[in-house]
């Protein structure tokens, strides 16, 4: 049978984020509270955190969490690594037996710095970022058996086969601090089972957690591909990270303008717009990034290094529930899993369809 | 003279208990196959004279007509059929090109029919477009790598000019001359109600059409018939014809008994001349020429209309369109080799050219290779008969195509294959007067208003069905399309999966 990057896989999914705006730092325990509620709406055939501010030790090191199948390919990835990094430190990520997580890979995690000599010489310049996506996206490409899924600062993405709370217990997430959490639950359509395709998925600080299946996975893949990507793995959250990634990195939009792209407005409503500023805006970015629109059902949860944007498809065909009590902001697939973590949150809303729930953290601006 | 050896193509049969003699046949017929025998009453046919167009058979108050094929046959032989016979009694006689209308009707395969489309079920809902928004708007034009923003979040990039379609169909180039000014009056008037946009050919633009001007796509050949400064800026986007998929190679021809008092000013050539048009642009012989042409016409125009350029697809297509998007085109015309024609060199029209469903791929893939697809748009023609066709010309990764044949089989075109004879009994390719009349343009704009609205219904149920909401999402969305009856190399050039895959 194909494995998952061999094929593209539909799967439906549950998912949850947490954000204390004022960066206080809160144990994992909750998220997998809140996601193990949604247990129905995964089938154990994967789940996966996303966790930001974990590593202030190494804040300013890349850390690389990769699963590899065997020593070998771990050697020579490490290899490429080292040729290519400064290693501050590289660990097994610490594990505890959790009866139904089997078939485990090594997994491991570097902190790492790019060595300056070579990102200048290898392409003229670089900057670090752009350097360690792509030798990221190179190991995923060219290194079979060995897959980096986790490359932020300060940041790191937990996943694997299996129910996500038995994942979050597996990776002891309960020793874990952080001031963002965003949690998958998985039910694909197909049972490859391997440990890489469980979201979240990330490239640099990005990660996203995503419920649906988009209708335009190719045009989007074929466009993202133009610009350097590589979509290795053929699911629709690699490729709506890589989108952000670029229109946020590469191309410099802002956020909300980024949002915009990918959860365009309908012509009509652009039509109505009173601004002729406005509309004509509007219009030039469903006619520059028409192929970056994201179409069909979902609901996602991007995490990055300024904070947490949860964004429901244009006619919200996936369900997202937001909530507020004092500093933090909880999304969910359902209500329920943001009230068993949430006693009476001061306001709980559904966002509309195609309307971000933007939350910065303190004095980051959009 | 010898002896002519041609024999009739079809046959009429006349069910003479039906036929009430009110000659109405004897009228319509262009081609004088009818004729009246007062002596005996009755109505009789020349056969040898019929095209097959269905006027008469369509007219005829008692249904009395039926016209088919001739029996008379050759004897039997896979190599020696009877086209390939009378091609050479033809040619014997009159040591001429043999000449033909219409796209190649060859039976090459059409991959159009061995393409199937996705549906969603289960795992993602299906769009209802009867209740739900259903968008088939698309942006034709250049467009920059990216868009620039201020601090504030104010839009810097200044746009490159874009034109509107309301439907991602468009009305290819049928130049006034060799179609009727009643049949170019009803292609104008259906693009205006419709909000897309039809194509002048290369004959110019009658003044008194000038008011369809938003509507309206100027083009600009190598006979340059018609151009002017007025007639580009009239237009809302330009096309540079280099060639035409009906006969990739050579020019435009249009015989000179087609050009009248008013043809002949719109073309601005002498009544009755044969308007043959140079096999190139003889600005153009390379690439770097047809970047000055583009950007001559974009200084005449103010830079405020997209320029297009028209090719016929050929073997090098994907390599000659990367070349066009770097001259600086705002969109790719490709024309498969089933486009249609008012007349061409059969050699040329059944053995030239390279299918558009084959091009149009090998085009899309190279452009995103080289990272210039989304400068440009691409617009295929050559033989787009349905709405499906349309669908899955967007998903191989067009963003908008032309149809001519369509829309002349929508204004009465029988497919007779003989516009070249000006003869043309629907009033659609021809310049007798009495013929021009029988086409009303009140009426028959409207059919062509009901065709793309109809397709248009259709692209939304079929987008629907695979979820998507946007026309945009469906543009080289491969994986919503799967191959049968396909090798392995279609399968790859067309870049999509077989069936069950």
């Amino acid at each position: 049978m194909l494995r998952e990057g061999e094929l593209r896989i539909p799967s439906g999914c549950a998912i949850s984020g947490i954000i204390d705006k004022k960066g206080k730092k809160f144990n994992g325990k909750e998220i997998i509270k809140s996601i193990a509620l949604m247990h129905d709406r995964s089938n154990g055939l994967g789940g996966g955190f996303a966790a930001y501010g974990i590593y202030p030790n190494y804040k300013d090191f890349y850390a690389l969490h990769i699963f590899y199948e065997n020593l070998s390919i771990k050697a020579q990835t490490e290899d490429y690594i080292k040729k290519h990094f400064d290693i501050e430190k590289a660990e097994s990520i610490p594990t505890r037996y959790t009866p139904n997580i089997i078939n485990v890979p090594l997994i491991w995690r570097y902190f790492v710095h790019p060595r300056i000599n070579v990102c200048l010489s290898e392409e003229n310049f670089m900057d670090e970022s752009e350097f360690t996506s792509r030798c990221v996206i190179k190991i995923n490409t060219d290194y079979k058996g060995a897959y980096v899924f986790s490359s932020g600062k300060n940041m790191g993405t937990f996943k694997g086969v299996g129910y996500p709370e038995d994942i979050g217990e597996f990776f002891m997430l309960d020793t874990y601090e952080a001031h963002m959490w965003t949690a998958h639950g998985r039910f694909p359509t197909n049972t490859p089972g391997w440990w890489g395709g469980a979201h979240p998925f990330t490239i640099l600080n990005w990660s996203v957690v995503h419920n649906g299946e988009i209708s335009s996975y190719d045009a989007n893949r074929r466009f993202v591909e133009m610009y350097g990507y590589k979509c290795t793995l053929k699911t629709d959250t690699e490729v709506i990270t890589y989108l952000f990634d670029m229109l946020v990195r590469k191309h410099n939009l802002p956020i909300e303008k980024a949002i915009r792209v990918v959860s365009a407005p309908f012509w009509d409503d652009i039509d109505r717009e009173k601004s002729e500023e406005v509309r004509s805006e509007l219009k030039s970015i469903r006619a520059v990034y028409a192929s970056a629109l994201v179409n069909g059902p979902f609901s996602i949860i991007l995490g990055f290094e300024k904070g947490m944007i949860a964004l429901n498809d244009r006619i919200k065909l996936r369900s997202l529930v937001a909530a507020e009590k004092n500093n933090r902001t909880y999304v969910a697939s359902e209500e329920s899993a943001i009230k068993i973590i949430c006693d009476n949150p001061e306001k709980v809303w559904s966002p509309k369809s195609g309307e971000a729930v933007i939350v910065l953290m303190e004095g980051e601006q959009e | 003279m010898s002896l002519n050896f041609n024999t009739p193509d079809f046959e009429v049969i006349r069910e003479e208990s039906r036929c009430i003699q009110c000659k109405v046949c004897v009228h319509q017929c262009a081609n004088t196959v009818h004729s009246y025998d007062e002596e005996d009453n009755v109505v009789c046919a020349d056969d040898t004279k019929c095209v097959n167009c269905h006027r008469c058979v369509t007219l005829c108050p008692t249904k009395a007509l039926i016209i088919r094929r001739h029996p008379l046959e050759f004897r039997e032989n896979s190599n020696w059929c009877g086209k390939a016979i009378k091609e050479i009694y033809k040619q014997s006689q009159t040591g001429g090109v043999l000449l033909s209308s219409m796209g190649n009707p060859e039976p090459f395969t059409i991959y159009w029919d061995r393409i199937l489309l996705n549906a969603s079920q289960v795992t993602n809902p299906s769009i209802d477009p009867l209740r739900e928004p259903m968008e088939t708007k698309v942006m034709i034009g250049r467009k920059p790598e990216k868009l620039e923003f201020d601090s504030d979040g104010k839009l810097l990039t200044k746009m490159p000019p874009n034109i509107e379609l309301k439907i991602p169909v468009m009305f290819s180039a049928m130049s006034y001359g060799s179609i009727s000014r009643n049949a170019h009056e009803s292609l104008a008037r259906a693009a205006e109600e419709l909000g897309i946009f039809y194509n002048t050919g290369e004959g110019g633009l009658n003044r008194e059409f000038y008011k369809y001007g938003k509507n309206t796509i100027v083009q600009v050949a190598s006979g340059r018939f018609g151009v002017h400064k007025e007639y580009l800026n009239t237009g809302a986007a330009i096309e540079i014809k280099i060639g035409q998929g009906a006969k990739p190679g050579i020019g435009g021809h249009l015989p000179g008994k087609k050009v009248g008092e008013d043809v002949s000013a719109t073309r601005m050539i002498p009544v009755g001349s044969d308007a043959i048009s140079p096999a190139p642009h003889h600005d153009i012989y390379s690439i770097e020429d047809l970047r000055q042409l583009i950007f001559s016409l974009k200084e005449v125009t103010g830079y405020k209309k997209p320029v297009f350029v028209k090719i016929a697809a050929v073997h090098n297509s994907a390599a000659i369109a990367s070349g066009i998007v770097r001259a600086g085109a705002d969109a790719i015309v490709v024309d498969g080799f089933r486009g249609g024609t008012g007349a061409a060199p059969t050699r040329i029209r059944n053995n030239v050219g390279i299918p558009i469903e084959l091009a149009l791929a090998a085009i899309d893939q190279r452009l995103r290779e080289e990272g210039i697809r989304n400068y440009c748009s691409l617009i295929v023609a050559g033989s787009i008969r349905n709405s499906s066709d349309v669908v899955k010309a967007i998903a191989l990764g067009a963003d908008a195509v032309y149809i001519g044949s369509a829309a002349v089989i929508a204004l009465g075109c029988h497919m007779c294959h003989s516009c070249s004879t000006g003869k043309c009994n629907w009033g659609i390719a021809t310049q007798y007067p009495e013929l021009v009349k029988r086409l009303n343009p009140d009426v028959m704009y409207k059919r062509l208003v009901n065709l793309i609205s109809a397709w248009n219904h259709e692209i939304q149920e079929l987008l629907g069905g695979m979820g998507i909401n946007a026309i945009e999402s469906l543009r080289g969305n491969r994986l919503m399309l799967r191959g049968v009856d396909l090798n392995e190399k279609e399968l790859e050039i067309l870049g999509i999966k077989y069936a069950g895959e």
